[in-house]
């Protein structure tokens, strides 16, 4: 708000300084013509005064009430017309005060033209000026609104790709904690706890909150163990991480949805033993993170093109970061791996 | 006695429906499976009575194992998805169970079975043929090859020839016959991909390599594979129409 004040007053003082100057020149032009000094200075003050006031008039209207058609015959008429009024208002105020003096008089009535052109140009500038400005002043509006607009589009898009928890996953692990009520009520109790855990970390995560790896990597955990609960007979996970890493920043909530895409074909999707890894290391400003699952050949195959699942993750890491390279994946030896790379913006 | 099997990727999940029969005597678990290839080994060895059936699990699902059985024991499908189309369940026999299910529900369904096993086969079938048609996006068909199960993904098919009760399935890894009619997989395959050009043939749109005109109102149409295969006029007007020719 400073800045607009004194933007403002700056603007003011150079409008000041304008006019004098057009006074002055006005004046001097007036002495040439045979006039006392007081003649003219009276003259060039009460003339500019007057056309100063019209302009600010003119000024002041555009900016409550902006012509949307045919704006540039808006400009030419009301400039002609406020012209008009001002050379009359002028003849008669001038002639009134020096009616006794017949070669100012004379003067003045041989000068009304262009007295009358200079008004026109002057308003008429000050009119287009004023327009312009407007209309930029507008349209910047309009742009800040889009870019308003834009930002809750893409805040309610992350929302909608972070709340994507597949509900299968939580019947699955009910299911399995019922049939565990019957045979080991103690190891249900502890899966109750396990699922509490990771339920309330889904509450509690906020979008635009970022995370440590630790954190991350804690919330993870709590999710491979309720997996390692239902399909214990044949799920091995590794989690390795260098110290550095562990106090780095992630968006929360983006590595969850890798390790369960790594899950769904890892796991979901095979049979026999299976062995799901995670490693995180430092790369220079880098966080970086993968995820290395075993996927089926045959079954995964009709799924090619739409890069595992994984379209969702990279939308959110351009969203975040206007960057399409920060998710990799390749295929090696039966093994699918998915980078997950996070610049460490602080 | 009845027979039963159960298909399920998880052990818990098993151990629980077993846990709810243990107040049938009459109901024997003959054996349990791990997944839908299993599943199709078992039924045919020992050809149960009734299937507990996960829907989600590894290679095949539920529905696909199912359509490789000739002649489906009834099925209570045990599953956490609850998109399946329900409602079409809840008109058959053969009964729907959502996880966690508790253990009034199952009596119910097992009360289902019991009652109505003699025309329960049939009832199957109909299920069958409203999964089918409720799994819209069909990206793979499940055959037999001989002992085998092949999954082909629906962009390697060819083109599907009409031969008798069965369809014949050219990819490029040979010839598969699948019983179920031409209808069908003009129906359930993508509709911008696959054209059934002919009473007899549903060919791969974008294989079309010429189309030339033949005989009286006829067309002959050339796949990049160097099949040649006819056209009917009714298939030509459709095909004008997908391709926007």
């Amino acid at each position: 708000m400073d800045n607009i004040a004194s933007s403002k007053k700056k603007l003011a003082l150079v409008n000041a300084i304008w006019w004098v100057i057009i006074s002055i020149i006005h004046s001097l032009v007036l002495t040439g013509f045979n006039l006392t000094e007081a003649q003219a200075i009276v003259d060039s003050f009460l003339s500019n005064i007057l056309l100063a006031g019209a302009t600010i008039l003119i000024t002041n209207n555009m900016r409550y009430y902006l012509p949307r058609r045919e704006k540039y015959w808006y400009v030419l008429t009301i400039s002609i017309s406020v012209s008009a009024i001002w050379l009359l208002i002028t003849r008669l105020l001038l002639g009134f005060i020096f009616r006794s003096d017949d070669h100012y008089i004379m003067i003045l009535s041989r000068s009304l033209s262009i007295r009358f052109a200079v008004a026109f140009l002057m308003v008429g500038c000050m009119a287009m000026i004023s327009l312009l400005w407007f209309t930029q002043e507008e349209q910047k509006m309009m742009e800040a609104r889009k870019n308003e607009a834009e930002q809750l589009t893409r805040d309610a898009e992350l929302f909608k790709l972070r709340q994507q928890l597949q509900p299968h996953f939580l019947f699955n692990s009910l299911n399995s904690i019922s049939a565990l009520t019957g045979s080991n009520p103690e190891k249900a109790r502890h899966m109750i706890e396990q699922l509490s855990d990771f339920l309330r970390g889904t509450l509690r995560k906020d979008e635009h909150q970022w995370s440590t790896l630790e954190e991350e990597l804690q919330y993870v955990q709590l999710y491979l163990d309720i997996e390692k609960v239902r399909f214990g007979h044949r799920l091995q996970t590794a989690i390795a991480s260098d110290e550095a890493s562990l106090k780095m920043k992630l968006p929360s909530m983006l590595l969850q949805p890798v390790v369960e895409n790594a899950i769904k074909f890892g796991l979901y999707d095979t049979i026999g033993e299976v062995n799901i890894s995670i490693n995180a290391k430092v790369e220079k400003s880098y966080l970086e993170v993968t995820v290395q699952n075993p996927y089926d050949a045959e079954t995964a195959q009709p799924l090619q093109g739409t890069g595992f699942g994984l379209a969702s993750i990279q939308r959110r890491l351009f969203l975040l970061f206007a960057r399409h390279d920060l998710l990799q994946t390749k295929r090696e030896n039966g093994y699918f791996f998915t980078a997950i790379i996070i610049p460490q913006i602080f | 006695m009845m027979k039963a099997i159960i298909i399920d990727d998880e052990p818990l999940a098993r151990s629980m429906v077993k846990e709810y029969l243990q107040n049938y005597p009459d109901i024997e678990i003959v054996t349990e499976c791990n997944d839908g290839f299993e599943g199709v080994k078992a039924i045919q060895q020992y050809q149960p009575d009734v299937i507990f059936l996960d829907i989600q699990m590894p290679k095949i699902n539920g529905f696909e194992m199912l359509e490789l059985i000739d002649d489906p024991p009834a099925v209570i499908f045990t599953t956490a998805y609850e998109e399946y189309a329900i409602k079409a369940f809840e008109t058959h026999a053969a009964d729907y169970l959502l996880k966690p299910f508790s253990k009034e529900r199952f009596d119910k369904a097992i009360q289902k079975v019991i009652h109505h096993q003699k025309n329960v086969p049939e009832k199957t079938q109909a299920v069958l043929q409203t999964a089918s048609q409720s799994l819209q996006q069909n990206h793979r068909i499940v055959v037999k090859d001989g002992g085998k199960i092949k999954i082909i993904p629906v962009v390697q098919i060819h083109y599907l020839e009409a031969a008798d009760d069965y369809v014949k399935i050219i990819t490029a890894d040979g010839t598969f016959l699948k019983k179920k009619t031409m209808n069908f997989f003009e129906e359930s395959l993508p509709q911008q991909q696959f054209i059934r050009v002919h009473r007899s043939y549903i060919i791969n749109a974008q294989l079309i390599t010429r189309i030339d005109p033949y005989e009286k109102e006829g067309h002959l149409i050339l796949l990049s594979t160097g099949a040649r295969l006819p056209v009917s006029k009714a298939g030509y007007a459709k095909m004008k129409d997908v391709l926007g020719i």
